[in-house]
């Protein structure tokens, strides 16, 4: 339909019309219930996007495959003098460039932390919240209130709470005035869970209030028909609820696990990633956009990145895909 | 990283998230550029001598007209400094309106390669050395020697050598610099009647004594990762030389050598009168031990007195005063090398605007070489000292007399760990983060550290 049609009414007639006229020859086309204007519509609806999608995410994605077999250092064009195959792949797998591991290492721990320790306690909170107790609106703005602040504020206000001798901890036990100092972001065997506390004071909230809208939207009578079978409260959570949950939960998973690939604002807003906050996503940065401009390593490490983080999202799209199926 | 200094105190008070790494820089020819510097013997020569007339405009400039400055001065008052004289510059020169875009000292480093290829102002803020010979070679800078020339005369030979290209073009205009010494409050001093040492055993007598006193003998701050290279920097200067500490940073020497082992040796002889949790303090931090009187000494660049000046008390300024790294007993003493960074101003070549403006933006090269224009900033941020030789040192105090004397009797300057060596290397990723692993156990056997800080070298791309 070349003309552009004021309403979608008119445009029905006319495809009426066309389609008496062109009986003959419609018979021989495939069945369709599409009309051309919805042709067009959704090739517009699909092309956008993904045009968009190849533009800003395919294309940087497949730049960085292709940077990561280079040395390039951000200044002039990519030569052929600047391929250096496997190298940069070889130097981090081998352990030579000395953070690699321990990034990765961190990294796991974060993830361990949050899905053992951060996610579970947000859960608990939003079932407790979930009960009506009073006063449930104050404690749930209170707890998600962390999530509204960015990552580096979060970081500032935690870094003040750790600074050696004018950190609220080191002076609330005293440990200022008995020359005990704690080293909490200095120590590089406790600063990553210094570090860790804070990530979890906001990461709390945030699944809180994912899992409590999840729960608001369990329905009642099947707690009733759980409490009029007998089912404790525990029984009611674990075998009704949590089943029933199940589409929340994935989403619950994929979030812990992406927030723990992507960990950076924190570690970095504290000492740029050094001395034992070392994060793949830091080290990424402190490569390829710091001065120090070494675009090709960098990208090396957020190919390997990129890779682990498609198991979290090939999981979320495998199940979003077979429950709206 | 004493360049850093205004990144680290923005970063530190406003939270913002920057780096603190380098750029790739051609060592081998920027090398043989600080031995030049070195082969004119010391600042000494550009300090003491005393230049006249300062500048003469010529047709290269142009008064009225507009242009544009990217300045990373953005501590107050270093951002005061700035303004006051841009301020002066409009007013001297026909009225000249100086667009100047601050950016963040710690976003601007690090964005720097991105930002001169991209549309950036006609004249900018950095820093002399191989920083600046890098972006040179590439390209991105536009050289001034029709400036230069007209302002060489302002300059001593030590100074014209830090600006100068690996193709001999001058690229920038010295404005200013600062050494690095061991500060002290006299008032401290004078309580406890301590003395300067000027010998390592000495130093370390002073510090059992301080510790006994109830000080912290030497105030130590290395969260920021960079203050730490100013000790190394030293401790190699004076265990080793200049010869070897310029080669060691260039990849000349291996960072196995037994030499660097001595380093670590005898750091770890003081580090037991370090600042508690220094891995967790801002060098702002440890200044503030020292302001407040809870630490002896600080090992740190003449920036140390702009926290003093920011403390708002003249009275605290007046007490701070510093002495050079106490001798080691080598043949390297007599060197008194030390780290004194030069900061310059200079022209991008990707401008939009530079052609159009290139006249005013000479202009402006001109006025920020004159001694009066260093003055203006000085007078704003005391810790940067004039490199012009019409500056007017008659109204320095005695801290800037001195800070002078210390540099002029240096035979052997260099720039800073991280102006000196490969950017890569010197940043979160390298050096920082090794030196804090090496301070987190000072006693314990380098050996490993320093094989990884050789196969971490050897893993960094060709420059």
């Amino acid at each position: 339909m070349a003309n552009t049609t004021p309403s979608v009414a008119p445009a029905r007639a006319r495809d009426a019309s066309e389609a008496g006229a062109f009986a003959a020859t419609r018979r021989r086309r495939r069945y369709t219930l599409l009309t051309r204007h919805d042709k067009i519509l959704i090739a517009l609806m699909v092309g956008v996007p993904l045009t968009l999608d190849l533009l800003l995410i395919w294309g940087p994605t497949l730049a960085s495959v292709f940077l990561s077999f280079t040395n390039w250092d951000g200044i002039g064009p990519v030569t052929g003098d600047n391929f250096i195959g496997f190298k940069n792949y070889q130097l981090l797998i081998s352990g030579r460039y000395t953070l690699f591991w321990p990034a990765f290492t961190h990294n796991l721990i974060w993830l361990a932390w949050l899905t053992f320790i951060a996610t579970p306690l947000g859960m608990l909170f939003a079932v407790l919240l979930d009960r009506e107790i009073r006063g449930t609106r104050i404690y749930q703005s209170v707890f998600f209130l962390p999530v509204v602040l960015s990552l580096v504020v979060v970081g500032f206000i935690w870094e003040l709470q750790y600074a050696p001798t004018e950190g609220f901890i080191n002076n609330a036990f005293g440990l200022v005035k008995s020359g005990k100092l704690i080293d909490w972001l200095g120590n590089p065997r406790i600063n990553l869970f210094a570090v860790l506390v804070a990530a979890s004071w906001r990461h709390i909230g945030y699944i809180m209030i994912l899992y409590l809208a999840g729960l608001k939207s369990v329905d009642p009578s099947l707690r009733e028909a759980a409490r009029v079978d007998g089912a404790t409260e525990l029984q009611t959570f674990f075998r009704v609820v949590l089943p029933v949950m199940a589409p929340i939960n994935v989403i619950i998973v994929v979030v812990t696990a992406i927030e723990a690939l992507r960990a950076f604002d924190i570690a970095f807003i504290i000492n740029q990633g050094k001395n034992g906050l070392e994060l793949l996503s830091i080290l990424i940065t402190n490569n390829s956009t710091s001065e120090a401009s070494l675009v090709g390593f960098g990208s090396a490490i957020a190919v390997i990145l990129l890779v682990i983080s498609l198991g979290p999202i090939i999981l979320f799209l495998s199940r979003t895909m077979r429950t709206t199926a | 990283m004493g360049d850093s200094r205004d990144a680290k105190r923005v970063r530190n008070r406003l939270m913002l998230p920057y780096l603190d790494a380098e750029l790739p820089l051609n060592l081998d020819l920027s090398r043989r550029d600080m031995l030049k510097i070195a082969g004119y013997g010391s600042l000494a020569a550009f300090i003491a001598a005393c230049g006249g007339g300062g500048t003469t405009t010529t047709s290269i400039t142009a008064k009225g007209g507009t242009m544009s400055l990217g300045s990373y001065n953005t501590d107050p008052n270093s951002k005061k400094g700035t303004q006051a004289i841009v301020d002066a510059f409009t007013a001297a020169n026909g009225g000249t309106k100086v667009k100047v875009n601050t950016v963040d000292h710690g976003t601007f480093q690090n964005q720097i390669s991105s930002y001169l290829q991209g549309t950036p102002e006609d004249a900018f803020t950095w820093f002399s050395g191989h920083r600046m010979r890098f972006f040179a070679d590439k390209g991105l800078a536009t050289s001034i020697d029709d400036v230069w020339d007209a302002v060489k005369s302002n300059y001593t030979e030590g100074f014209a050598a830090s600006i100068k290209g690996n193709d001999g073009h001058a690229y920038a205009i010295p404005t200013d610099y600062y050494p690095w010494a061991v500060f002290y409050r006299k008032d401290v001093w004078a309580q406890h009647s301590y003395t300067v040492p000027t010998t390592w055993d000495a130093f370390k007598t002073l510090c059992v004594q301080m510790k006994k006193d109830g000080l912290t003998p030497i105030a130590f701050a290395d969260k920021d990762g960079w203050p730490a290279q100013g000790t190394f920097d030293i401790l190699n200067l004076r265990l080793n030389g200049y010869d070897f500490h310029t080669e060691l940073l260039t990849g000349k020497q291996k960072w196995t050598d037994p030499r660097v082992t001595a380093v670590y040796k005898k750091w770890s002889e003081i580090t037991p009168y370090y600042s508690q949790a220094f891995a967790g303090l801002t060098w702002e931090q440890g200044a503030d031990q020292l302001l407040r009187k809870t630490a002896g000494m600080y090992l740190l660049g003449l920036f140390v007195s702009d926290e003093f000046k920011a403390s708002g008390s003249q009275a605290d300024l007046d007490q701070l005063d510093f002495f050079p790294f106490p001798d080691l007993g080598t043949q390297y003493d007599a060197e008194k090398a030390l780290d004194a960074p030069i900061d310059v101003y200079m022209l991008t070549k990707k401008s939009p605007t530079l052609s159009a403006n290139r006249a005013q933006a000479n202009a402006f090269l001109e006025f920020v070489a004159k001694g009066s224009t260093q003055v203006l900033y000085w007078q704003n941020a005391p810790g940067s000292i004039p490199t012009a030789n019409d500056a007017d040192t008659s109204q320095y105090p005695a801290l800037t007399k001195k800070a002078v004397q210390i540099v002029s009797n240096a035979k052997r300057i260099t720039q800073y760990f991280d102006r000196d060596s490969r950017p890569d290397y010197s940043g979160p990723n390298g050096m920082q983060g090794f030196l804090l692993k090496f301070l987190s156990n000072p006693s314990q056997d380098t050996t490993s550290l320093q094989g990884q800080m050789q196969s971490f070298w050897d893993s960094l791309p060709p420059e």
